[in-house]
Parts: structure tokens; C-alpha cells; sequence
């Protein structure tokens, strides 16, 4: 099956930056699903969006989406997908209706047909009686909301969106979420882009890492946390009843599946108790016989046990480091 | 083109007539008060103290008639694609429908056009109501309006070159630098062929294109008074036409894509 998104081999060097914003980039979206491309600020993210979407033009690599090529054939491109770019750029001279209909008259959708659409999808986007507004006059989240509109009134079958929920109010985020996953129910693939861990892990059937224009990592949220390193953590807090710390930790770095003990310094250490941080090398429920038997070995009481695994930012940190962009 | 291009070039061209359509006052107030100041002053207020000869008016008109469509052209070519195109970026959703970079570059001169020819042909009846004595034979109408459309035109496609090449933060100075020297080198308010005792403006008027406009109006419209030949006229305008909406058509495409 054709891949919705194939990007190959993808350079792209603007003038006045020695470094590429892009940097040989390849990686494929299968249809139907939800991409993600999680970066750091100035990755190379929007840059790839901008060349998929046709408005970049790249140095070398190819580009496609549903098998056409968006560099050699962009006006064909344009019929299968829509954009939703980061920034307002609606029709000014026209209100939220207006900017829906003209959309889709310029894709050759009919009269009849492009003022049903707009009616329902103003109404499934909340923006029924804000139809007739003018566009200076909506506040961020509504605009966002009607570019996701617009970009739906020509049906696309590939939905670019550059960061969907930055700057938006929580209700407006859960709100585009709520969309993104309409969109998938419906069959539309969506790409987008994101520096929200949460955003990423909740919503993407599979993430692409991308940092300096190179991809990092791909795979589904849940196996790019499971192939972290060290990836999951024990936390036990035992009473220590007059045994040092040192001699806990190094009792249970013995274990066997534990890599390494962190003696957990927590405040003013209370006389009686300690805290420590297993990491080990699979499943923390192989270890944790072993931990506890060597704990009552020690004669120390378990008052609590908890189970850390990673998240996505763990992984993205762990990837791009941490220092700021 | 094919079918597509065709319609989507359709819808496009609809979007700004459409935009047009509901501000059409301020669209007459823009292209109106001007040029009838300038036929007021030099046409009628100079001609009655006896500063200015008598026939004057019937100079003035052509030249103002052919400034009015070509520079109207340039405006409304140069003002909404300098807004467009400056951080709200607005032309995205027309570069992304199905149509080439380079026939949205063709829609945004031929709407500038259509701009400039209206303000043109509205100025002509203004014209006849002012001054004295200015009739223009009905044998004329059909050539002067297609010389009015060629001035447009290439009005439209030096609007395309300018709007693309001035950055938006550079539009306070556009009118000073650019548009005067256009309005004032561009033998509207005499006639070009009569200034060989002034060479050196006779040769920086000899480069503007509109030059070529007001003459072939004049060749037309005062036949007695000395012109450039029309053919000549035509020929610079076309080609112009020509040149510049290639030029504008390249800087479209730099400004839309990275």
C-alpha cells in the first residue's frame, strides 16, 4: 500500500544558516494514522511540514503524499492535503464563513455542496454562531478552530497540523484532541507536529524524534519508552531500624536485573528511614522478590514500593539533551 | 491551463472582485479624488486665471485618463500583496489550492488590471464634467479603451515587480521614492515628442512605460499635437508587459515559496 507520507533522504539549507534545517530526514506515515513529530524548537519540524506542503522547496531528497510527488507535482498535491499552520493566517477580508466557502470553492467544491459542509462543520468545530464574524476579532483558540475547519471542507486525505495546541486554554486543547481523533475515526491521516510529550503520547499511534534535521527514534509512544535504557524504576522506602544506608544500597545492587541503586535524599534524612531508586534492566516484577527477600534479610521494613516506567519525555530528554534551544 | 487551473484561477479572480464588491465607496474615493484635483487645478482653476493655455485641458485629460489606469493597476497590485504576503501570510490558502505559484502571480496582475481600467474609465466622464470644452469622438472610444487596458496591464505587472521586491516595514517610503518619479516622468501632464529642448528629462521620461501610455492616448485622442508613433507606443507597452510581469511572476514565486 502507498504511504500516505514518504519523505526520503530530505536536505533543506536556508540562506544565512550554515547548518541544515533539515538534514537528510527519511521516514514514511502509514495511512490512517496519527504521526507525530516531536522535536525540540528549531528541530526541523516545521520545515519538513513546509516542504510536504509544498511552500518549501527542498535541496535534495524527495518528498510525497499519496504517491505524489509534492516537489515535481505540487498542484495535484494540494487536491489531497489541507494545512493547519501554526500561525493565523486566515483570510482577513472575509468572515469565518466566507473564509470555509471560499476554501473549498478555490478546490472546485460545488455551491450546493460547499454550503452544507460549511453549516456542519461549523457546527461540529463550535463555531455555528460565530459564523458571520469577522476574522480580527477571534480570539487564538477560535482561530485555530477555524483553520481545522477549513483545511476539512476540500476532504483532504492528509491533514498537516504545525503545532495543533500551542497557545491554546486546556479546553481548547481537549477540544482539537477531541477532533484529531474524530479525524482518525474517520479515516484522515494526520501528521503533526508537537513539542508536547503528553500531546504525542496521547494522541499518536506512532512518533518520529527529530533534532538538528535528523530522525532520532520512530516507533509507537510505548515502545520508544520501553527502549529507553535503565527504563524502569523501583522506589522503596524501608525503615531503617539502625542499618546504614550505604549497606542497603549495596545489598541491593547485588541483586541480580538491578543496574544500579540512587540512595533517594529526601529533605533532612528522619533518623529512621531511607529511600532508594532501583533501575533495572526489564520488568521491575523480576526483581522484586529478590528486593524484598534481601530487604528482610536486612531486617528492614518495606513502608512503601512504587513502580516508575518512563514517559515519552524521559525518552525525548534522554535523545536531545537537555540543554535550551 | 487545464480544467482545474481554470476553475480554481476562476474562484481566485471571484475572491478579490467579491472582496471589491462590498468596498466599493472607499475603491471610488481612492482612485477618484486625486487625479480630479489634478483636472480641477491645472485643468480648469489655471486654465480660467490664464496661467495655463486654453487647450491645455484637452492634454491633460488623455495623460490623466492613462495615469489613473496605470497607476491605479500599480497600487492595487503592489498594497494587497504587500499585506498578503507580510506576517498574517494570507495568500497561503490561495497558493495551496490547485493551482501553479505562477497563475496565482497571473490573478493578482489581472485583478490589479481590472482595477485600473475602472478607475480609468471613471476618470473620463469626470473629465468631460470639469473642463471645458473636451469631447472625445465616438470613433475613439474602442482604441482608447484598449490602450487603457494594455496601460493597465503593464501598470499591474511593475506593481507585481515592486509588491514583490518591498518589504512591508519599506511601505511609507514606497509612495516617495517610487510612485512620484512614476507619476511625474510618465508624460502625463505634457506631451513627451515637445521636450527636446529639456533632453535629459525627455530621456529619463523615454524609460518610464507609462510615457508610452499617455502618448498612444494623445496619438489617438489630439492627433495635432506631436507623439510618439503609436505602433512605437504599443510595441514599448507590450513588451513591458512583457518583461515586467516576467520579472513579477519571478519575484511572486521567490517571496511564496522558501
Amino acid at each position: 500500500m502507498t504511504p500516505a507520507v514518504a519523505v526520503t533522504d530530505l536536505v533543506k539549507r536556508y540562506k544565512k544558516n550554515p547548518k541544515p534545517a533539515v538534514d537528510g530526514l527519511s521516514f514514511e506515515v502509514r495511512s490512517g494514522e496519527v504521526f507525530g513529530l516531536l522535536g525540540p524548537n528549531g528541530a526541523g519540524k516545521t520545515t519538513t511540514v513546509g516542504v510536504l506542503t509544498t511552500l518549501v522547496i527542498p535541496d535534495s531528497g524527495s518528498a510525497t503524499v499519496e504517491g505524489v510527488d509534492v516537489v515535481k507535482n505540487p498542484t495535484k498535491a494540494h487536491e489531497l492535503f489541507a494545512v493547519v499552520p501554526q500561525r493565523n493566517n486566515l483570510d482577513r477580508s472575509l468572515n469565518i464563513r466566507q473564509n470555509l466557502v471560499f476554501h473549498a470553492q478555490y478546490h472546485g467544491v460545488g455551491r450546493a455542496e460547499r454550503n452544507r459542509l460549511a453549516d456542519e462543520i461549523l457546527e461540529r468545530m463550535g463555531l455555528a454562531d460565530r459564523a458571520k464574524d469577522k476574522i480580527d476579532i477571534v480570539s487564538g483558540g477560535q482561530a485555530q478552530r477555524v483553520m481545522i475547519a477549513r483545511a476539512l471542507m476540500h476532504r483532504p486525505k492528509v491533514l498537516f497540523l504545525d503545532e495543533p495546541s500551542t497557545g491554546l486554554d486546556p479546553q481548547a486543547r481537549l477540544f482539537v484532541h477531541d477532533r484529531i481523533t474524530d479525524l482518525r475515526a474517520d479515516g484522515v491521516t494526520v501528521v503533526l507536529t508537537t513539542h508536547d510529550m503528553d500531546e504525542a503520547a496521547k494522541l499518536c499511534d506512532r512518533v518520529g524524534i527529530v533534532d538538528h534535521g535528523k530522525l532520532l527514534a520512530l516507533d509507537t509512544p510505548a515502545a520508544l519508552t520501553r527502549s529507553l535504557p535503565g527504563s524502569t524504576t523501583v522506589g522503596v522506602t524501608v525503615s531503617l531500624a539502625g542499618v546504614q544506608p550505604e549497606a542497603v544500597a549495596d545489598a541491593l545492587s547485588t541483586v541480580d536485573g538491578v543496574e544500579r541503586v540512587e540512595e533517594v535524599a529526601d529533605g533532612p534524612s528522619t533518623s529512621d528511614s531511607g529511600q532508594f531508586r532501583l533501575y533495572t534492566e526489564s520488568e521491575p516484577a523480576v526483581a522484586l522478590p529478590l528486593v524484598l527477600k534481601v530487604l528482610s534479610g536486612l531486617s528492614c521494613d518495606v513502608t512503601d514500593l512504587s513502580i516508575g516506567t518512563p514517559s515519552l519525555e524521559d525518552v525525548f530528554i534522554h535523545l536531545t539533551g537537555r540543554e535550551l534551544r | 491551463m487545464n480544467s482545474v487551473s481554470l476553475r480554481t484561477f476562476g474562484a481566485v479572480l471571484w475572491r478579490d472582485v467579491f472582496v471589491t464588491g462590498r468596498e466599493m465607496l472607499p475603491f471610488l474615493a481612492q482612485v477618484i479624488v486625486q487625479p480630479f484635483f489634478t483636472l480641477f487645478i491645472f485643468g480648469k482653476v489655471l486654465t480660467s486665471i490664464g496661467y495655463v493655455g486654453g487647450n491645455y485641458a484637452e492634454i491633460l485629460l488623455p495623460g490623466i485618463v492613462a495615469l489613473n489606469g496605470f497607476l491605479g493597476a500599480l497600487q492595487n497590485t503592489t498594497m494587497p500583496l504587500i499585506m498578503e504576503f507580510s506576517w498574517t501570510r494570507e495568500i497561503e490558502d490561495r497558493l495551496l489550492a490547485p493551482i501553479s505559484v505562477p497563475l496565482v502571480a497571473v490573478e493578482k496582475m489581472l485583478f490589479g488590471a481590472l482595477r485600473g481600467i475602472v478607475a480609468a474609465l471613471v476618470m473620463v466622464p469626470v473629465g468631460f464634467l470639469i473642463l471645458d470644452g473636451v469631447s472625445w469622438p465616438a470613433s475613439t472610444w474602442l482604441p482608447i479603451t484598449g490602450i487603457v487596458v494594455l496601460g493597465s496591464l503593464v501598470g499591474a505587472a511593475i506593481g507585481m515587480v515592486i509588491g514583490t521586491s518591498v518589504p512591508p516595514q519599506r511601505i511609507n517610503i514606497l509612495f516617495a521614492v517610487i510612485l512620484m518619479p512614476l507619476m511625474f516622468t510618465g508624460s502625463t501632464q505634457f506631451p513627451w515628442a515637445q521636450l527636446d529642448h529639456l533632453r535629459w528629462f525627455q530621456v529619463v521620461c523615454a524609460l518610464n512605460p507609462l510615457t508610452y501610455v499617455s502618448e498612444a492616448m494623445r496619438a489617438e485622442l489630439v492627433p495635432h499635437v506631436p507623439h510618439i508613433p503609436i505602433w512605437v507606443s504599443l510595441l514599448v507597452i507590450v513588451a513591458s508587459c512583457g518583461l515586467f510581469g516576467a520579472l513579477g511572476i519571478r519575484g511572486f514565486i521567490r517571496r511564496a515559496l522558501n
